[in-house]
């Protein structure tokens, strides 16, 4: 088999130019589906079966489903319906984009918010009795004590995800969303040369996860001031 | 001060808690005068741990009456708070914020609970932390400490909200025994400051020393209560002088 290297020089800056629309899938996502994963974990651990039960059932769909059936629902399945095309969403829900941004987020949520779940739940009940005995009420309690000690329980398996997620933009591909696996495909398509394309296609995701990774060490490192000495 | 001259500060009658099935405390009743020291001693599982965290109701109490500093005990949020934010507590694991720094640790109820500004709170930290003799440690985090600093770090965290009352949770036993000292130093000070204290503990030699007032506790029940000369010397009932024996002789 020959590797056409001058192909793969031809095509990086092309896929590099679906790079933008990677990026913006992966942040905006990002981004919402934490918003979301933090109203999800609100409502998990309310202490009322009414919020805590739907939340519940909404995390086992999507954390049960594979996220390339819930983009395929959302982009082929919701427009069949009438009262979608008619909702305020539909300006979204029309385009490729919105609904691979709210496939990824609603997906990412689900499973962000279970991480969260589980950094609360790992603070030591000790710290917050002796917020309670100082005189914190329960949100203040919430606030300062079990969010910033919970973030830092929660960063190694939060970073797990955002990797995961920026991999997942990948199947915005399949609803004709040119981000780098789009182009890479178009590119394939064109050239038949799947093993010089897609291997260079992973070297960028690679890059791209070196990056995020660099950057939840950093943070990590910085978060635990307080337990070097331990270290 | 005579004793009759007191007034009564927390008062406990008839109190009965459950842990499911399981019965943590029965008919306790216990009062305790302004400036009074009570020394809560007896087997680990006894109810003494539970006895004083219903008095900041970090336990809820079944049925029975509570009432500290005139806020009956209820599921009442105001009196709770009202409660919390005039009892100190010092717990056995220390449990200061890990990720705030110590002088940090003290300031962050006096910010929120009280309002204080950034200043007031930070000089009143730094003036706790001298009178527990650290002031050198308080940009430090809590896991860069000994226990017998960190235990002492939370004594001054407490006393930030200028607490009329200190509850204190087996205090000196997560600690090495060379810190222990340290720590009944400056417990012993705050009694002779006239601080109202509640002290779980098994330091007999310190609860000697500056109890007013001996309680031992056995299968939930206040066995037996008096002041320490007669508690140590002159014990009445069987429970109590099997414990004393056993804690006395090593």
């Amino acid at each position: 088999m020959s590797f056409d290297i001058a192909l793969i020089a031809d095509s990086i800056p092309k896929m590099l130019a679906g790079f933008a629309m990677t990026f913006q899938l992966w942040l905006l996502s990002a981004v919402l589906g934490l918003a979301l994963a933090v109203i999800l974990l609100i409502m998990r651990i309310s202490g009322r079966w009414y919020l805590a039960a739907p939340t519940m059932a909404y995390i086992y769909i999507f954390r049960g489903t594979p996220i390339l059936v819930q983009i395929f629902i959302i982009y082929y399945g919701l427009p069949q319906l009438e009262f979608v095309r008619e909702s305020i969403l539909w300006p979204v829900l029309r385009e490729p984009f919105g609904c691979a941004i709210i496939a990824l987020t609603l997906n990412t949520g689900a499973y962000v918010s279970e991480i969260l779940r589980g950094g609360v739940l790992g603070v030591d009940r000790g710290l917050k009795e002796a917020g309670a005995a100082l005189g914190l009420s329960v949100s203040q309690r919430f606030i300062h004590i079990t969010t910033p000690i919970a973030i830092r329980l929660c960063l190694p398996a939060y970073s797990n995800d955002v990797i995961s997620l920026m991999k997942s933009t990948a199947l915005a591909s399949t609803i004709t969303l040119l981000d780098m696996m789009g182009i890479a495909r178009t590119i394939v398509a064109e050239t038949y040369a799947p093993y010089e394309i897609f291997i260079s296609l992973m070297v960028i995701y690679l890059f791209l996860t070196w990056i995020i990774q660099r950057s939840f060490g950093w943070t990590e490192k910085r978060m635990s001031r307080h337990v070097r000495s331990e270290v | 001060m005579s004793d009759t001259d007191r007034e009564t500060i927390i008062l406990l009658e008839n109190v009965d808690k459950f842990f499911g099935d399981f019965q943590a405390l029965k008919n306790v009743s216990l009062s305790v005068k302004k400036g009074e020291r009570v020394v809560v001693c007896g087997p680990s599982g006894s109810g003494k741990s539970t006895l004083i965290r219903c008095i900041n109701r970090l336990e809820e109490h079944n049925s029975g009456k509570i009432v500290v500093n005139g806020h009956e005990l209820t599921g009442d949020v105001a009196d709770i708070d009202a409660v919390r934010s005039e009892v100190g507590m010092v717990f056995q694991s220390f449990n200061l914020f890990p990720h705030l720094t110590v002088v940090k640790n003290l300031m962050l109820a006096p910010r929120l609970v009280r309002k204080s500004s950034k200043a007031e709170a930070h000089d009143m930290a730094m003036r706790y932390l001298e009178r527990v003799k650290i002031p050198e440690q308080a940009d430090k985090y809590p896991s860069q400490l000994s226990g017998g600093q960190q235990q002492r770090v939370a004594i001054a965290r407490a006393l930030c909200m200028n607490p009329l009352i200190m509850l204190f949770d087996e205090p000196t036993s997560a600690l090495d025994p060379e810190m222990i000292s340290e720590v009944l130093e400056v417990m012993t000070d705050l009694a002779r400051d006239g601080m109202t204290m509640i002290v779980v503990t098994h330091e007999m030699g310190f609860a000697r020393s500056v109890a007013d007032n001996m309680v031992f506790m056995d299968n939930g029940e206040i066995v037996e209560a008096n002041p320490p000369l007669e508690f140590f010397d002159n014990p009445k009932n069987e429970r109590t002088k099997l414990f004393l024996s056993q804690i006395l002789t090593h």
